[in-house]
């Protein structure tokens, strides 16, 4: 019996160690297809550590976690972005980053470490059995996708990176708070969905008005000097 | 069950307003179901003002998470209120736009879907539901912050968008925190506002100053805090102006009431800092958008600030603890969304009569609009906080409160900062109002068609709009109705419990 929760500790760590890569390649990856398809590989891996977790520790609350992860996020939200949002976006490649892409990777070590000196009080003030990676690791997916949106300009990398935060909050959140309601997991997931259809919508209407989905670009409004404010008027 | 009728109202109303039917089909839906929310609000109001907290019946399954106490119950009267005025707003302002139908149908279903996720925060006990229902809010008014569909309309909305959600994944992680903590206490109590209360002094400190950092920080964002406050004016600026009266007058403050139920908690942790980090937010955004409204070019822009500046004066009050200044920070709450409000429905009905957001392109406003221009002005005053109005009164109970406890420097600094608030916001409402030269040469140098010399009349459902809101500006200003002192003192036991 030991042996097994051995193994389960195990593969839930190689499955937690890998979603952190994730999160590292959607800071750095140009194809917004190729950023979505880091976005499916890491919900498999939180349904996975959901499923791991689950079987360490008899839980059915966490069956259903990555019941609803597999269902919801790797099928349904890449079908509902394609129905929405304009093809474009998956053509998309973005050159022109905020920071480049070594700078940008640089940065996000450092927010990895950050995490995990953050996630140090947390692990301490926990019972033993919860003080798993999925803890640092899952506020390292929470920095790094908010670092993912403060860094691109494309449609696709924002949304993902969106997305990713809630995956991060979530794979910390299977090993705290395990007997969350299921119905939150539920909503929550939905939610997700709702927060692609109302952007895909979104970025329909930023192509058809400004011929890109580079919607980073947007940048007119702010407290500008009066004249400039006129001529924008104008 | 009047509860899960609230709830169900604007759900319904949103599918009836697609229905095909004539033009004012939609407005008129949208309007009678504000309505009928309304009265159901002020009756739970009522009733929880004599001291009892309604819940559901039905008291199984979802619906043991729905409670509604005296706080619960202010803002969800407050939400009622605001919604039914800009019901009724923009029946005559949006019908002045030339819309299709179909959009029109599409602004009135995201009007409901947004009222229905404002009331869901309140009505819900479940924090993490209550989560949920902050993302939602964000979700449904999305789409009628970008209505316009200019190009700095989507800006708008995709900053809005991006930057609260941001802000909410960060306040997920700090929930999911919260119910980690709950766990730990050894609480076998349902996870709701009142049994969390109840668990605090169980709880690991370590975890609950940690979500309650991230929840402060996430929520803070969609509450427009400085420096998370960035897409604010913009969201704030760029919506129909109805929409605006409601993101602005109720959404920042029902989001702001979620991050006040977290200070009872926090009070059982020793040596939290929750107050300072509170005051010190609340300072900062009432210092930077001071100055900041002495430089806008915009007028919706200027009452988007003003609200930054007000959510730091509440935030700020609520730090200060003691519980006359959280009768003070409720009481505004109170005067901040109905006089703002106002404040939407006026900036409106002047954008309607000149065609233009710039400050500088209105001149001689009261010439060409005496009703548009004395709304601007009356709703100035008051949102300034000018004596004998709701936001004077409130702001009075704060400082009153705050010089009580010996808060000097904190108060000092905030009289300081809402006197440069009030010369800002008067400064550029008198240059548009008051002084001389015509808005018709901007509006023809800026291709806007005006007919010049001519007078603009002033829809009637704005007229009405304006003057019920503007009542209880008025009303609260001197006299506040024992039912509702009552309600603000039950609200205030909660808060400082």
């Amino acid at each position: 019996m030991n042996s097994t929760n051995q193994l389960l500790d195990n593969l839930n760590a190689l499955a937690a160690a890998l979603f952190l890569l994730t999160a590292f390649g959607m800071v750095a990856m140009r194809q917004a297809r190729g950023v979505l398809n880091l976005f499916i590989a890491q919900s498999l891996l939180l349904s996975a550590s959901a499923l791991f977790l689950g079987l360490r520790f008899h839980s059915d609350h966490l069956y259903g976690v990555a019941l609803v992860d597999i269902i919801i996020k790797p099928v349904i939200i890449p079908w509902l972005l394609r129905r929405t949002a304009p093809a474009e976006i998956y053509t998309r490649r973005e050159v022109n980053q905020a920071l480049n892409i070594p700078t940008a990777l640089l940065a996000a070590l450092a927010l990895a470490i950050l995490a995990y000196f953050l996630a140090q009080p947390i692990l301490g003030a926990v019972a033993p059995q919860f003080r798993n990676p999925n803890v640092p690791i899952g506020i390292a997916g929470l920095l790094l996708g908010a670092f993912t949106i403060t860094v691109r300009r494309e449609a696709v990398p924002l949304l993902v990176g969106l997305l990713a935060m809630e995956n991060g909050a979530f794979l910390a959140g299977i090993a705290i708070a395990r007997d969350l309601p299921l119905i939150v997991e539920l909503a929550v997931a939905s939610d997700g969905l709702i927060v692609v259809f109302i952007m895909g919508v979104l970025t329909r209407a930023v192509y058809r008005q400004i011929g890109s989905t580079a919607v980073g670009e947007l940048a007119s409004l702010k407290e500008a000097p009066e004249t400039a404010g006129e001529e924008r008027t104008a | 069950m009047s509860v899960v009728l609230l709830l169900l109202l604007p759900v319904i109303a949103a599918a009836l307003v697609l229905l095909p039917f004539r033009k004012l089909w939609a407005p008129a839906v949208t309007i009678a179901s504000s309505l009928v929310i309304l009265v159901l609000a002020a009756r739970i109001a009522w009733q929880a003002s004599q001291g009892e907290s309604v819940t559901s019946v039905l008291g199984t399954g979802f619906f043991k998470w729905i409670n509604v106490d005296s706080l619960s119950a202010l803002i969800l009267l407050l939400i009622a209120f605001v919604s039914t005025t800009a019901a009724i707003y923009s029946a005559g302002y949006m019908a002045h736009g030339d819309y299709s139908s179909w959009r029109l149908r599409i602004y009135y279903v995201n009007f409901n879907a947004f009222v229905f996720s404002m009331l869901a925060i309140p009505v819900l006990s479940e924090p993490t539901l209550v989560w949920i229902a902050v993302a939602l809010t964000t979700l449904t008014s999305a789409l009628i912050v970008s209505f316009e569909n200019t190009r700095d309309a989507l800006e708008a909305a995709w900053k809005y968008v991006v930057l609260s959600l941001m802000g909410a994944g960060m306040a997920l992680f700090g929930f999911l925190l919260l119910f980690a903590a709950f766990e730990a206490s050894g609480s076998t109590a349902a996870f709701t506002w009142n049994d969390l209360g109840n668990a605090a002094p169980g709880m690991p400190p370590v975890l609950l100053m940690t979500a309650f950092l991230f929840i402060l920080i996430g929520l803070g964002t969609k509450t427009g805090l400085v420096p998370m406050h960035a897409w604010l004016p913009d969201a704030h600026s760029q919506a129909p102006s109805p929409v605006c009266a409601l993101l602005s007058g109720i959404e920042t403050s029902v989001i702001l009431y979620v991050i006040m139920r977290l200070f009872p908690i926090m009070r059982a942790v020793p040596g939290s800092h929750a107050a300072t980090w509170a005051i010190v937010l609340g300072l900062i955004s009432v210092g930077t958008a001071a100055f900041l409204l002495l430089q806008v070019n915009d007028y919706k822009r200027m009452f988007a600030f003003s609200t930054v500046e007000h959510m730091g004066i509440i935030l700020t009050a609520i730090g200060l603890g003691a519980s006359n200044a959280n009768y003070g920070a409720l009481e505004q709450v109170v005067s901040h969304s109905v006089t703002k409000s106002f404040c939407f429905f006026a900036a409106g009905a002047v954008l309607l009569a000149v065609e233009t957001r710039q400050i500088a392109s209105v001149r001689g406003l009261i010439r060409r609009s005496p009703a548009a221009g004395a709304a601007l002005v009356f709703g100035g005053l008051a949102i300034a906080g000018a004596p004998p109005l709701a936001v004077f009164l409130s702001e009075f109970s704060i400082m009153k409160a705050g010089l009580a406890e010996g808060s000097y420097a904190v108060i000092g600094l905030l009289s300081f900062f809402i006197l440069i608030a009030f010369f800002g916001v008067m400064m550029q409402i008198n240059r548009m109002v008051f002084s001389a030269g015509n808005t018709e040469s901007a509006g023809v140098a800026s291709g806007v068609s005006s007919r010049p010399g001519k007078k603009f009349h002033l829809p009637f459902s704005c007229r009405l709009a304006l003057a019920i809101s503007g009542a209880p500006v008025i009303l609260l200003g001197f006299y506040i109705p024992p039912p509702m002192q009552d309600l603000l003192a039950h609200a205030t036991a909660i808060l400082t419990k």
